[in-house]
């Protein structure tokens, strides 16, 4: 939902990032407010992961310039545990396998995190094992996934909907999900979209990270922009991702060329 | 408990270390060991005032001895069915023999431990048992402990050896067990110490046809700490897993030792070494597997992983095989890495601090092995032990 007036929660200006010495974003620039869903979409390889972690703040990426603001605070001032804390949440495209640490204890310790900073009571292993069991609902989940090791040998779909378990617990401001679709069976693509839109309010936006309009159909998108050489190259309705479906990327090439990109 | 067949071995051992002399850097078992240490240990007095330590109560149903290396004897000690102490005349016809077997004989920490022991346990198993837990005290001082087990045909025990010292001191423990046939045994052996103390333990256990065999050892906080479990497969056609953890911290050096011998066919073979080492510390993994010819179709596994917790910390790790049969299946591989920077990311990405996020990733680094400690161990909280002493 689009509020002119609703509070800036993410404010991104020509971000620059690098890994390595090798340069990926090139002036990204995107506003978020409140209560909106953005789809970003865009060829492979054109930086959207790149910029899901900058914004979660993996070490492997170098800030090379502009500015990331989150609720006026400065983002790159935070370590990304206290991003996560304050509300900024990642669903990974490709969540990590973490052997012999139990997906319980992990979900516990990280709710208990972001409950301290919201200024909720911290739960203990009783009153997190019902908590936790109310959010099992929102993705229709197995408890028994609770008792095994985060992630390990789960499969590809099992995975992305323990992320958005995590996001449900979590209860984001930010939350920028990287192809949470992907890997996922016709039923779960609804039950995972179905979790996703009951988690959506007015408070909170979306940053989805999709290849398919299959997700958009499910999660209606206020903003569709479409990134390419590391940055936004164009921004519209949820009418640019139908259009997208029906032309593919090769106008992409003619409008970085008339730009002088690549 | 106290045995007067000691007398004759206490001599010979003396004599032996005489003759041995210290181990040097050129003998292929001792070349990266920290020989100033093992001197040091050497030349510790025995130990005069042992320590009570706190101990925890124990597990349901546990039966608990605790073996100081002087208590004399377990006179009123009521055994439960199933376990009886060796006689005289089958202790002097045992003792030493596993050893023998296992190709121990003439090994500096032995030879050492005969000369310091005056204690022994030897216990025969029959049939099932309740669990044995043997607490191994240390004191000021040296502590020598050293305990027989004979378990029947069929029998049927979890042990659990715990170690615990403090202080400038060491302990030379020495096991021997026999397994018979169709006879199972969950060993676990759990040392854990503050740093300053010294272990030199030795494991020496053969198994009778379609025995099996189960070793899991935890060892952390040894400022010299060495274990070396040699198992032989008498006749091949047994089980034997071993499974070891050593974290390693500080300027401690945590040496394994393993050694397993097929003396006949079919014999399988488990074992993952994990090797987690920080500060300026050292672990050393040394994993032989010997498969002469007569150990036609033995199926063997080994895995050594080892985590390199910082820049100064050393990890050594060298499997040894020695497979003469032909029909033979033996993987074994190692690897050496560091913590996951995409593991610790993903936590962080949750919320939970850098030093929360990689204090989680050692103890599922570590659960892996340790979970395996048979059922005695709950009462020690060994996870929780491991991950205070990396915090020493
Ligand atoms: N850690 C890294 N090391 C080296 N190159 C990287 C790294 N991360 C990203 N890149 C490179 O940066 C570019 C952008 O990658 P990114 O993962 O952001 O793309 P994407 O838009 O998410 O693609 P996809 O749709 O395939 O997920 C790619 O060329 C990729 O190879
Ligand atoms: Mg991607």
């Amino acid at each position: 939902m689009i509020r002119p007036d609703a509070e800036l929660l993410l404010e991104i200006t020509d971000l620059h990032a690098a890994v390595e010495d090798k340069p990926i974003l090139k002036g990204v620039n995107l506003q978020v407010r409140a209560g909106e869903i953005h789809a970003v979409m865009g060829r492979n390889g054109s930086g959207k992961s790149t910029l899901s972690k900058v914004l979660a703040g993996h070490p492997a990426y170098r800030v090379t310039g502009g500015s990331v603001r989150y609720r006026s605070q400065d983002l790159f001032e935070l370590e990304p545990e206290e991003r996560a804390r304050l509300g900024v949440f990642l669903g990974f495209q490709y969540p990590v396998e973490i052997p012999g640490v139990s997906n319980l204890e992990f979900l516990r310790v990280a709710t208990n995190a972001r409950r301290e900073k919201q200024g909720s009571e911290e739960l203990d292993t009783f009153a997190f094992e019902d908590h936790v069991r109310e959010k099992l609902a929102v993705v229709q989940m197995d408890p028994a996934f609770l008792e095994r090791s985060v992630n390990e040998g789960f499969s590809g779909g099992e995975k992305k909907r323990n992320e958005i378990l995590q996001m449900a617990l979590l209860e984001p401001v930010v939350s920028i999900l990287d192809e949470t679709d992907s890997g996922l069976d016709i039923d779960a693509l609804r039950i995972v979209a179905g979790g996703v839109n009951q988690l959506a309010t007015t408070d909170n936006a979306t940053l989805l990270i999709t290849h398919y309009q299959r997700l958009l159909d499910e999660i209606t998108p206020d903003y569709v922009h479409v990134m390419a050489a590391g940055r936004i190259l164009r921004t519209g309705g949820r009418e640019l991702a139908l259009e997208l479906e029906q032309t593919g990327y090769d106008w992409v090439d003619k409008e970085l060329a008339a730009q002088g990109v690549a | 408990m106290v045995s007067s067949v000691l007398a004759p071995v206490q001599e010979r051992g003396r004599a032996a270390l005489e003759r041995l002399g210290l181990p040097t850097r050129r003998q292929e078992a001792w070349r990266l060991t920290d020989l100033k240490r093992l001197a040091a240990v050497a030349a510790l007095p025995p130990c005069s005032t042992s320590v009570r330590h706190a101990l925890p109560a124990p597990s349901e149903g546990v039966l608990r001895l605790v073996l100081d290396g002087s208590q004399p004897s377990l006179e009123g000690q009521v055994w439960p069915q199933g376990f009886s102490l060796l006689n005289h005349a089958d202790l002097e016809q045992v003792l030493g023999q596993i050893l023998d077997h296992c190709g121990c004989a003439e090994a500096w920490p032995v030879e050492f431990n005969h000369a310091s022991s005056h204690q022994l346990l030897a216990l025969r198993i029959h049939g099932k048992v309740p669990p044995l837990e043997l607490v191994l005290s240390g004191g000021d001082g040296l502590v020598a402990t050293r305990v027989i087990l004979i378990l029947d045909e069929k029998a049927d025990l979890d042990l659990l050896e715990v170690v615990l010292a403090e202080g400038v001191s060491a302990h030379s423990h020495v096991i021997e067990v026999h397994i018979g046939q169709e006879a199972e045994l969950r060993h676990g052996f759990l040392a854990t110490a503050d740093g300053q103390a010294s272990l030199l333990a030795h494991l020496a256990v053969e198994q009778a046809p379609r025995s099996r065999y189960a070793f899991t050892s935890v060892v952390t906080g040894w400022s010299l700490g060495r274990i070396e479990p040699r198992v032989v497969q008498l006749e091949g056609q047994a089980e034997t897993t071993l499974k070891g953890l050593a974290m390693s911290s500080a300027e401690q050096q945590l040496a394994t030792h393993t050694a397993v011998r097929f003396d006949g066919p079919e014999g399988e073979f488990d074992q993952l070494q994990k090797c987690l080492a920080s500060g300026q510390s050292h672990t050393i993994f040394n994993g032989a597997i010997d498969v002469p010819r007569v150990a036609q179709r033995t199926n063997a596994a080994q895995l050594s992983r080892n985590l390199l917790l910082s820049g100064q910390a050393r990890v050594d790790t060298k499997p040894e095989l020695e497979i003469v049969a032909d029909d033979v299946r033996c993987a074994h591989g190692a690897t050496v890495s560091q913590l996951q920077e995409d593991e610790l990311f993903y936590l962080q990405s949750r919320g939970i601090g850098a030093s929360d996020a990689a204090a989680l990733l050692l103890r599922g680094a570590c659960q892996e092995v340790i979970e395996q400690l048979p059922s005695p161990a709950q009462a020690w909280q060994p996870l929780n032990r491991v991950m205070e002493s990396l915090d020493r």
